[in-house]
């Protein structure tokens, strides 16, 4: 490689060092990276569209599988929006548990992100213990909702499952046991040489470009911007629940790590606080199956940072509208950003760091001319659009969609 | 103390121990009590209202008229997305989730549960109608609260 003389390198769409497809393009200069344009839009289900298509009950479970990590995130950030349009609440049983599988499912989702910072620095035994100690959350979701992602926990008006004093002494004892565990793994991230030093200024974004950026979550709270919406916009039991928000001044990867495993010795002091002051009372309140005009916006503090989900109802059982704004679309235009002028091989641990989701993130945006022509497409022309273009690319779904019956011969 | 090798002591313990995984398939894991697994419809409690059908996110079930006051209920397994919210939407607790979870199949068409009434109560049609208890005629409420 000759001086000055830079090459383009695609990362992905498939396995761009994460599991989930996107698109990196790399100008890079020898090993140094120039420039980074990010595609997203491999994951695209057009799921807001899909929700105008469905009544309110169905959203809920759709909503809930934007994301197979924050599955509780989203569906309770919807859920919120609309209760706020019906004008109801959730009693205040219900919106204990509902904070309770919140907590819960920020750490298993942390745990998860340590193990994946872990592998992706190549310290897979990280990962392996890790990982090995989250299913004991994952088997406490289990017992709580019925399933151990997509919990399924909410209502519109409410919760579907009650904790019964046996579940909340069981949660007690293998909550005891993973923060055990958890703080065997702070000491790790905080004594183990090794890693410390390969996520020190590995990278590094600075407070005011966290703010320009737009980023959110622990990636923000990283760089000492103290942001969390469970603070400054308190809702579900958040406003009678003591904690701190955890912020680090280190601005690089190292700090996102602290940031988390800090979340995570939180949340085991605010579940046990919320199940030992858990109210008494109906867990949910009947909701109406008809959602009037208006609209809400819900704001959540996913595990990744905030996230926004937009409802416009128009009287009927079906929404007008849905808009989600998943925490890592905030958070992905801050990894080019930190990334430039750094070396290839960090940006395996910086895309990871981010904690990024991208079937939460994939949009598709149709830039037009104001004065060109416009069109709606309209969900059934939509899905023959999609059946059609998978059939000129050698793929016939058209036969899988359209039966619902098995055939006679069963 | 900073130094490499925090995790040492650890692995090291690893070894000695069980491991962390079962033995599947020859050792199961009991899924808890309130799993949302395989549905299961119970006939004689179902009145036909199909609320389930109306709330299911997946359009997997159906409720079909086999007899007067006769259902059968059929889930496409493969479409059934296990939240069980048909369980919820139902007003005579009809549906049940239950613990299974092993519901692979080598076939689609296997993939498909039909759940009908015991042939030997189910009253023939028309004719026998007036033979059937006529004390629990109970339109379908359309009007009862579903979610849950």
């Amino acid at each position: 490689m000759f001086e000055g003389e830079s090459v383009q390198v695609p990362v992905g769409p498939q396995h761009p060092a994460l599991k989930e497809p996107t698109s990196f393009m790399l100008t890079l200069q020898g090993e140094k990276i120039l420039q980074i344009a990010v595609r997203l839009g491999y994951n695209h289900r057009g799921i807001e569209k899909a929700c105008e298509e469905r009544t309110y009950v169905q959203g809920i479970y759709l909503i809930e599988r934007i994301c197979g990590i924050c599955s509780h995130s989203h569906a309770t950030c919807f859920v919120q929006a609309v209760e706020e349009i019906v004008g109801i609440q959730a009693p205040p049983r219900a919106q204990y548990i509902r904070t309770i599988v919140a907590e819960l499912e920020r750490i298993h989702s942390h745990l998860l992100w340590l193990g994946v910072a872990g592998h992706e620095v190549g310290f897979d035994t990280l990962l392996m213990y890790s990982w090995r100690d989250r299913e004991i959350v994952m088997d406490l979701l289990a017992l709580l909702t019925g399933n151990r992602v997509n919990y399924g926990i909410n209502t519109f008006g409410g919760v579907r499952r009650d904790i019964s004093p046996e579940q909340k002494a069981d949660i007690f004892t293998r909550l005891n046991a993973l923060e055990e565990r958890t703080k065997y793994y702070v000491s790790v991230a905080t004594q183990e040489t090794t890693l410390i030093n390969r996520l020190r200024n590995v990278g590094v974004l600075s407070p005011a470009d966290a703010v320009r950026m737009g980023a959110v979550g622990p990636t923000a709270r990283a760089s000492s911007v103290d942001r969390d919406i469970r603070r400054d916009d308190p809702y579900l039991a958040y406003g009678e629940i003591p904690f701190k928000v955890i912020t680090a001044d280190c601005n690089d990867v190292y700090g996102r790590t602290l940031v988390r495993v800090g979340e995570l010795m939180e949340s085991y002091k605010m579940i046990r606080h919320a199940l030992e002051h858990l109210p008494d009372g109906p867990i949910a309140v009947k909701a109406p199956r008809k959602v009037p005009a208006g609209e809400a916006l819900g704001r959540y503090e996913a595990p990744r940072g905030e996230d926004v989900h937009y409802v416009r109802g128009n009287g009927t059982e079906k929404p007008d509208r849905v808009k989600v704004r998943a925490p890592t679309l905030a958070n992905v235009q801050a990894v080019a950003k930190m990334l430039e002028d750094r070396y290839l091989a960090d940006l395996p641990i910086v895309v990871a760091a981010i904690d990024p989701c991208f079937s939460c993130t994939d949009r598709l945006t149709e830039v037009r001319r104001a004065d060109g022509p416009s069109s709606v497409l309209h969900w059934e022309q939509l899905r023959q659009y999609g059946i059609e273009w998978h059939r000129r690319h050698g793929i016939d779904f058209s036969k899988l969609n359209n039966s619902f019956r098995c055939p006679e011969d069963h | 103390m900073k130094r490499p090798g925090r995790m040492l002591a650890e692995v090291l313990r690893s070894a000695l121990r069980k491991p962390a995984t079962v033995l599947y398939p020859f050792v199961k894991i009991l899924m808890p009590e309130h799993f949302r697994g395989r549905l299961h419809f119970i006939p004689e409690k179902c009145i036909g209202c199909k609320l389930c059908m109306r709330d299911c996110p997946a359009n997997a079930i159906q409720i079909i008229k086999v007899a007067d006051k006769q259902f059968r209920c059929e889930v496409d397994l493969a479409r059934c997305i296990y939240c069980a919210q048909c369980v919820d939407s139902c007003p005579r607790k009809a549906l049940e989730a239950s613990r299974e979870f092993e519901l692979a199949q080598l076939q689609r068409k296997d993939l498909f549960m039909r759940e009908s009434p015991d042939p030997s109560k189910v009253s023939a049609p028309a004719s026998e109608q007036p033979k059937t208890e006529s004390a629990k005629s109970e339109p379908a409420p359309a009007n009862k609260p579903a979610n849950g």
